[in-house]
């Protein structure tokens, strides 16, 4: 198999206009991936499925990613920066521009019996603009994993053929997977016999303004 | 039945002579014939499947006849996780079950949310909807477990009067046999809980 190096030229080459760029990978596994523009996504899905020495033409994998903070490894969303670790739950919502939410898919070739490649898919910010192309048009075995992704985390794919919510139900509002969801009910909002649990719910008095913060910066709501 | 009737019941059988009461014989037909309903939730239901296989033999309880229909079932066993999506179609099925019907939640999950207790989308116990008659604790809980709360379920279906105040449910017109079915809300279940079934646990402090 061709390295992510070669790969990257061939895209490049193919698609001049296709933004590419390999992320590293510090941990043990030092499994690289590549991160696509939004914009050109979808063609570079096509041509990594088409080309005849890459024919990556299995998804195995799609899943999400919330960078909350704005510590991204190496990417196009530029941080702001300053604004330092948010500990605190809840508080990374409203400066928007900070952090985004990632699609992460997992690519094999069943005719070339090689892979993973790693695609990772980022929209501009966590709040306002979470659009990504769908690549279920490319890989059919998207679909589902795409609206669970749009479940739990609020990213819209844009041409997914039937976006809805997968796992909660319809009407469910907020997206339980990003980093700052609050939970509306509790287990901690009813007493119990242990008397440090109230103390510990005074925190989270603002529970409810956070939750309605989250549905209006809901694009669909 | 009085204590002296008791012994004099004993006394009779050894003598080679069976009585009974209407009330006992009700009762012990009611309860070993306990049908269940055939739905799992979770890896509860495996365990489930193990007690009513060969080894474990839940037929000699005589609740071998897992009904794939409500209407037909005598007990739900609320085998797993209740998640809120699915809490609504839990009630509803109890809902269409003929009385007399019992319930035994299965498993940390049904009892009290288990594991996932803290989570955004699974029901904090099935008890807040339903009247449970035997909760089992488990993770999963045995066969064994299963068998001891059938044993305990018709421990209580033979202790049941047919008079009386202490009649059961289904023997008193007034009484509700259907409960309230949730609504699937903007953050979870509405109402969180029904209050004719369940009220939250109240503070007690240590002295």
């Amino acid at each position: 198999m061709e390295t992510l190096e070669e790969i990257c030229f061939r895209i490049k080459t193919a698609l001049p206009a296709a933004r590419v760029e390999i992320i590293p990978n510090a941990s043990p596994c030092g499994q690289r991936s590549l991160l696509l523009g939004r914009e050109q996504g979808l063609a570079v899905a096509t041509f990594l499925r088409d080309d005849p020495q890459l024919r990556l033409d299995y998804c195995s994998n799609v899943t999400g990613v919330d960078w909350l903070e704005p510590s991204l490894p190496q990417g196009f969303v530029q941080s702001p920066s300053s604004a330092g670790l948010k500990k605190e739950a809840g508080e990374g919502l409203g400066e928007s521009g900070t952090g985004c939410l990632e699609a992460v898919y997992h690519l094999f070739s069943m005719a070339h019996k090689n892979g993973p490649v790693v695609l990772r898919l980022r929209t501009e910010n966590r709040l306002a603009a979470v659009r990504l192309p769908s690549l279920t048009p490319v890989w059919r075995s998207c679909e589902f994993q795409e609206r669970e992704i749009f479940d739990l985390f609020g990213i819209v794919f844009d041409g997914h053929p039937d976006l809805r919510r997968l796992l909660m139900w319809e009407g469910f509002q907020g997206f339980p997977m990003r980093r700052d969801y609050l939970v509306a009910d509790d287990f901690e909002c009813e007493p119990t016999p242990h008397g440090d649990v109230p103390k510990r719910m005074s925190p989270r008095q603002g529970c409810a303004e956070v939750i309605q913060k989250t549905a209006t910066a809901d694009p669909r709501v | 039945m009085e204590v002296t009737d008791q012994e004099l019941k004993i006394d009779l059988q050894k003598q080679g002579v069976l009585m009974t009461s209407l009330n006992e014989l009700y009762n012990w037909g009611r309860k070993n014939s306990v049908w269940p309903l055939q739905f799992g939730l979770a890896c509860c239901a495996i365990e489930m499947i193990a007690a009513s296989m060969a080894r474990y033999d839940l037929a000699r309880f005589g609740a071998e006849v897992f009904r794939p229909s409500p209407r037909q079932a005598d007990l739900m066993i609320v085998a797993g996780t209740v998640t809120k999506k699915m809490a609504p179609q839990v009630v509803r099925l109890y809902n269409q079950m003929a009385e007399p019907k019992y319930v035994i939640a299965m498993g940390a999950c049904a009892i009290s949310g288990g594991p996932f207790k803290q989570g955004y989308n699974v029901l904090k116990g099935i008890d807040r909807y339903l009247p449970v008659d035997v909760h089992i604790p488990g993770c999963p809980p045995r066969p064994e477990a299963l068998l001891h709360a059938f044993m305990t379920l018709q421990n209580k279906i033979a202790s049941q009067p047919l008079t009386g105040p202490a009649r059961p449910r289904h023997l008193r017109a007034g009484a509700p046999s259907e409960f309230s079915v949730p609504q699937c809300g903007p953050h979870g279940l509405v109402p969180p809980s029904n209050p004719a079934v369940w009220r939250p646990p109240t503070a007690a402090q240590a002295g």
